[in-house]
């Protein structure tokens, strides 16, 4: 394929177990003028989308589209492109604006920092409950299945205004979405059924018994119709959910291997940036003849940001692999760029911010119960992180 | 220095109140609002970063 004047064309970045975090590919990729190709696992040849500058530029680019309705836009394969059940009313992160913009405007109010700041006490209320649990269950755990992907999952579903009694359907189901290697894909479609049918349940009754909660306050904004609702709903607790573990678990490693930086606050905006978990999650297709860093990209084409890439992009990110929470260059995209950037960032945040924090203060003689070199990593997700975390105390 | 926002295109992503909370705040939607227009040398940095964070290119910071 590659010829004198064509662009060069690599290989799709899959991650192996052999390969660091990002994978070395990215910089060289960086080196080449323009943009580099590569092809999906369904053959289609789609942009490669490395620099910092140019992921930035494709994420704010008015002529570059999140609609998978489109045509050319990239699908990444079986079990990671954004399922079909997804395209359902309300799933705004595939919409571009302004009719994006109806969906935010409405989410807005529920994401601000001093709406974050007031749930707090939630989050630590839950983080405090799982970690009595893991105590309770005697001096080992696995910190994904039993800190990791709960605790986002109760947050949310406590956003909400999941009743108390709900939560650990809620959760048990939202869990099988995640568990790609356990979990078959019918048993994800017969769990995001389920869910479904919960959250649509769940307006009817909040439409007629209204509270202080997210789903109360949206239903009293009328800006949404029912169905609408029920997809904001699904895509606020499928979006925040395994982000916010692999997160947790990554950073939870990341910290026990620098140990001078546990108790401190600061680790957290540098943890999103080195994980960078949803490396190929905002994925785009040109709409119309653009230019991404000279390279001319023509209507239809698919672009894949990819946001690892960005995120240890040496023209931003001196030693961008060292974990280096003192570092003052806080650009990072880890939770992408324009219109689309992360709603939920703020909870992301704070979330991430207290379960280190209770971790350490509550167990501070917690350490991995494997070896690193045996930790299994998610190389075949979507989103990077690890299937499961052992640990003791 | 001079900040100017932009409360059409915000997405309420936060960043200018998170690194600069005496110039930014957000309203009841959740949209960005300038507490100082000319905001205090000690703020020229974190005001500047919030410019450079912000996704939806709503504020704007003015060097003269």
């Amino acid at each position: 394929m590659t010829t004198s004047t064509g662009p060069t064309v690599v290989d799709f970045p899959f991650r192996t177990p052999e390969e660091p975090l990002p994978l070395s590919q990215y910089a060289s990729h960086r080196q080449q003028p323009g943009l580099v190709q590569t092809h999906l696992p369904n053959g289609v040849p789609v942009w490669l989308v490395t620099r910092h500058e140019d992921v930035r530029a494709v994420l704010t680019h008015p002529k570059i589209s999140a609609n998978p309705d489109n045509e050319g836009f990239p699908n990444v394969g079986e079990t990671m492109g954004v399922p079909k059940q997804d395209q359902i009313p309300g799933w705004f992160v595939g919409l571009d604006s302004p009719e994006h913009d109806r969906f935010r405007k409405v989410l807005i109010p529920e994401f601000t920092v001093r709406r974050v700041r007031e749930l707090r006490p939630a989050v630590e209320r839950t983080v405090d409950e799982r970690i009595d649990a893991m105590l309770a269950g005697g001096n080992t755990a696995d910190l994904v299945n039993d800190f990791a992907l709960p605790v986002p999952s109760l947050v949310i579903s406590s956003l909400l205004g999941v009743p108390a009694a709900d939560r650990d359907f809620f959760e048990s189901r939202t869990r099988t979405l995640v568990a790609i290697r356990t979990s078959t894909d019918e048993q994800r479609a017969t769990a995001t059924r389920q869910l479904l049918r919960y959250i649509n349940r769940l307006i009817v009754i909040k439409d007629k018994w209204r509270g202080d909660d997210l789903i109360s306050r949206l239903l009293s904004t009328g800006q949404l119709s029912h169905e609408e609702l029920s997809g904001v709903l699904l895509l606020l607790l499928i979006a925040g959910h395994e982000t916010t573990a692999n997160n947790i678990g990554l950073g939870v490693v990341t910290l026990l291997s620098n140990p001078q930086w546990i108790g401190s606050d600061r680790v957290v905006e540098e943890l999103l940036r080195l994980h960078s978990v949803a490396d190929m999650v905002a994925l785009r297709v040109a709409v119309d003849d653009v230019e991404i860093a000279g390279q001319p990209i023509r209507k239809g084409e698919g672009i894949v940001p990819l946001i690892a890439a960005a995120n240890h992009d040496t023209e931003v990110f001196g030693c961008p692999h060292a974990f280096d929470p003192e570092r003052s260059e806080r650009r990072h995209v880890a939770f992408g760029y324009g219109v689309h950037q992360c709603l939920g960032q703020n909870l992301v945040r704070v979330e991430m911010e207290i379960a280190y924090r209770r971790l350490f203060e509550r167990i501070p003689t917690l350490e991995l119960a494997v070896p690193m070199e045996e930790l299994a990593f998610k190389y075949d997700g979507i989103l990077f992180g690890l299937h499961e975390l052992p640990v003791r105390w | 220095m001079r900040v100017t926002v932009d409360s059409e295109r915000c997405v309420g992503a936060g960043q200018c109140v998170l690194n600069a909370p005496d110039v930014f705040d957000q309203d009841d939607d959740g949209v960005v609002l300038l507490l100082r227009k000319e905001p205090d040398e000690q703020d020229a940095d974190a005001v500047r970063a919030a410019g450079d964070l912000c996704p939806s290119g709503s504020v704007a910071v003015h060097e003269d």
